[in-house]
């Protein structure tokens, strides 16, 4: 019935859009000229497209909504009273009634299931044909006020701006609503994991923040080791900034170099199918970079460590480092590559007629004036580091090491909150809980992170027009 | 290369002699800075200058005219080499800066841009500060030894190009943030404290206001006791007010050139006559 409602929704719109605009048209003509319309045909019909559109979407909310309520209530009238009342009980009869009603279950020698579903579906049925008949009703409502005001002077092209201009401030609003919802429902389980007085085995916030050992298993078996010391933090923000170290040592000055490269040096020929090839590197899946590291990239630096007398680890944080940073290459270079070329020419060439070199202009007068844009991109690609998952998973291993050592394996925020999270949990363990306050913490990190390149490029930007 | 000091301690004493002969001519005939010969300049297939040979006198405002696109600022751009950015744009011919070949391979385009400065249409200072846009000509050629003789030459520049008494309270302030007039004597500044033999200003008061142009085009005025200035400009009345000799360009051709006085009261050739009188540009 929805699908009947939203084809109708749209047919009915450009119905309104295409009537309302010919009877415009029709009304000029008639005028001869004589009177001059505030609104082109257009408008009129953008503005009984309006007219329609908005009603009938209310209409959809609102009756699926009550819909979808009043259908269950008619179905679950069949059952016991105490049925409604339990959340229990209640979900499986109304999973019983689906199962009926898709034909998966049967309602044999169960009388009151099938009255149930019967009871269920009639409703579904005579709401979705209320709603049906009503946005009919509704949208012929909407084409009659619009043509009705198909007159010189009225202004359809303000009126139909106004609702443009409210259609934008909701998108937007629907993306910061959504952002800060899952900052709260994070904020929230966080404080489950701290303050929650029935969960066992919890930690302090100081045991967490400042702990120096990692082992959530010790939540679950008692046997595992000192509740106390299982959820300390450092070790794994540790682990993350090393990895992260790494991956932007590398990927800093490869990228911002060949960003130079290609916005100062290069041909046009040469950039042309150079910068395409830098960007499909952006577009290879981390899962595949993920095995490059832990098949190829790993027994590599094993090797040539054994062979220099050193003692690597099979899953060092030095190659999930390094291939992390191939993977931010393009970030960097791809972004610093767009602000260096957003620099105007006309600096380069002030610095030029000075009897500047080329890298005397580059460093003295472009990269400064595209400052703020490479630090940008450097935090876009620090924070795209410190998130990443798929590759440390595989390259850097599990072990929540304290090291700053690169060639021993370290484990990272987001590779234990995925390895909390996969399989069947308890969600009142604090072990699964420990997930969103590394969520969350790890969140605060990126913030901190941006914020303080935010100051950075405002202290030091030069500012051109 | 010189310090500044002493090129200014030189120029001082040219303008002492001549000060202290005064039964020579009032107007020394100047020596030639510039000497232009068959130059011609394309841009791909586009003949852009064809066969220019000019004489530039030192120590004197030269103005190109012409309507537009007939290549005055192709070829003022070519005698300091800053056409060869652009890939597609040839020249040949020979082109002398005090009679050394500026298209000689062995020569360092870096060094002649040092010699031969520019001004641009659009005033262009860097996003940095008034002291800093003054001090990098002089910081990357290494003209200053101390942090006090970089000091002076910025000052020296700054009252040369008749901006400092308006900016020496605010000297660490951006240089953006200036009015338009100002930024461009900012950019003067900034050419002259390098110390160039050339000055190429390429249309300098096309984006200011009148006020702004008279302050620009009096300092063009007193800059040429120091330097061999060469202007583009659209205003037929700029050339008239600030050059001594000028030089009428149509279609890629050098038509005339000469006198300032002459070119404007008694044209050799129709076709100056024609521009000067505005039947076309």
């Amino acid at each position: 019935m929805g699908a009947y409602y939203v084809a109708l929704t749209a047919f009915l719109v450009l119905a309104a859009f295409f009537y309302a605009r010919s009877r415009a048209v029709s009304a000029v003509a008639a005028s001869g000229g004589g009177v001059s319309f505030h609104s082109l045909p257009a408008y009129h019909g953008l503005y009984a497209a309006m007219c329609v559109l908005i009603p009938l979407l209310l209409i959809f909310v609102v009756g699926s909504i009550l819909t979808g309520k009043l259908a269950v209530d008619a179905g679950l009238a069949h059952f016991p009273a105490d049925v409604a009342a339990d959340a229990l009980k209640r979900g499986a009869a109304l999973r019983e009634i689906e199962n009926v009603i898709s034909g998966h279950g049967s309602a044999a020698g169960n009388d009151a299931l099938q009255r149930a579903a019967d009871a269920y579906t009639s409703m579904r049925a005579i709401g979705g044909w209320t709603m049906l008949v009503l946005g009919i009703a509704t949208a012929i409502g909407g084409i009659a006020h619009a043509t009705g005001r198909i007159r010189p002077d009225f202004r359809a092209r303000n009126n139909f701006e106004r609702f443009t201009q409210v259609v934008l401030a909701a998108s937007a609003t629907i993306a910061i609503l959504t952002t800060i919802g899952i900052v709260f429902s994070v904020l929230y389980e966080t404080g489950r994991f701290f303050f929650d007085p029935a969960l066992k085995g919890k930690p302090t916030i100081t045991q967490f923040l400042f702990g120096l050992e990692w082992n959530p298993q010790a939540a679950l078996r008692a046997d595992q080791g000192d509740i106390a010391t299982a959820f300390g933090f450092v070790p794994l923000l540790t682990g993350t900034l090393l990895i992260t170290l790494i991956a932007i040592a590398v990927a800093g000055p490869l990228g911002l170099f060949s960003a130079i490269y290609l916005s100062e040096y290069a041909t046009p020929r040469f950039r042309a199918w150079a910068k395409p090839i830098l960007e499909i590197l952006a577009g290879v899946p981390t899962v595949v970079l993920g095995f490059f590291a832990a098949l190829t990239v790993a027994p590599l630096i094993r090797g040539w460590g054994e062979a220099l007398g050193l003692n690597v680890a099979s899953e060092s944080a030095l190659a999930a480092g390094l291939v992390m940073g191939m993977m931010i290459i393009p970030f960097v270079s791809s972004l610093s590559d767009d602000v260096i070329n957003a620099v105007p020419q006309s600096l380069r060439d002030g610095a030029y007629a000075l009897g500047a070199t080329k890298s005397e202009t580059i460093k003295k007068v472009v990269l400064p004036a595209a400052l703020p844009g490479i630090v940008s991109a450097f935090m876009l690609a620090i924070s795209r580091a410190i998130g990443e998952t798929m590759i440390v998973v595989m390259a850097a291993g599990l072990a929540a090491n304290l090291t700053f050592n690169p060639l021993d394996a370290v484990t990272t925020i987001t590779v234990q909150i995925k390895t909390i999270l996969v399989g069947d949990q308890e969600f009142d363990s604090a072990k699964t809980l420990a997930a969103f306050a590394l969520g969350f913490v790890l969140f605060f990190v990126t913030l901190m992170l941006n914020y303080i390149a935010l100051r950075v490029v405002q202290k030091y930007r030069e500012q051109y027009d | 290369m010189q310090s500044v000091e002493k090129g200014l301690s030189m120029d001082m004493a040219t303008q002492n002699a001549s000060l202290a002969q005064p039964l020579a001519p009032a107007v020394a005939a100047p020596s030639t800075k510039v000497v232009a010969r068959d130059v011609n300049v394309y841009y791909g297939e586009k003949h852009a200058i064809k066969n220019v040979s000019i004489d530039i006198p030192d120590n004197s405002v030269t103005a190109f005219i012409g309507p537009s696109g007939c290549g005055k600022s192709t070829f003022l751009r070519s005698i300091n080499r800053m056409n060869d950015t652009i890939p597609i744009c040839r020249v040949n011919g020979r082109i002398e800066l005090e009679g050394q070949d500026i298209y000689d391979p062995r020569l360092d385009v870096v060094q002649l841009h040092a010699r031969v400065g520019m001004v641009f249409q659009k005033p262009n200072p860097f996003p940095k500060s008034i002291y800093e846009n003054v001090a990098y000509g002089p910081r990357i050629h290494g003209l200053a030894a101390s942090k006090t003789e970089l000091d002076e030459i910025v000052q020296t520049s700054l009252i040369k190009a008749g901006l400092f008494n308006e900016v020496k309270d605010r000297l660490n302030d951006t240089g953006t943030g200036l009015s338009g007039g100002q930024q461009q004597r900012l950019c003067i500044a900034r050419a002259i404290a390098v110390s160039p033999d050339v000055i190429l200003m390429d249309e300098p008061c096309s984006a200011l206001d009148p006020i702004a142009t008279a302050k620009v085009e009096e300092l063009i005025d007193e800059l040429r006791q120091n330097f061999c200035i060469i202007i583009v400009t659209h205003s037929m009345q700029q050339a008239a007010r600030v050059s001594q000799r000028t030089a009428f360009f149509h279609l890629g051709v050098l038509v005339e050139e000469g006198e300032t006085a002459q070119i404007f009261t008694n044209p050799q050739d129709k076709r100056t006559q024609d521009y000067i009188t505005g039947r076309f540009g």
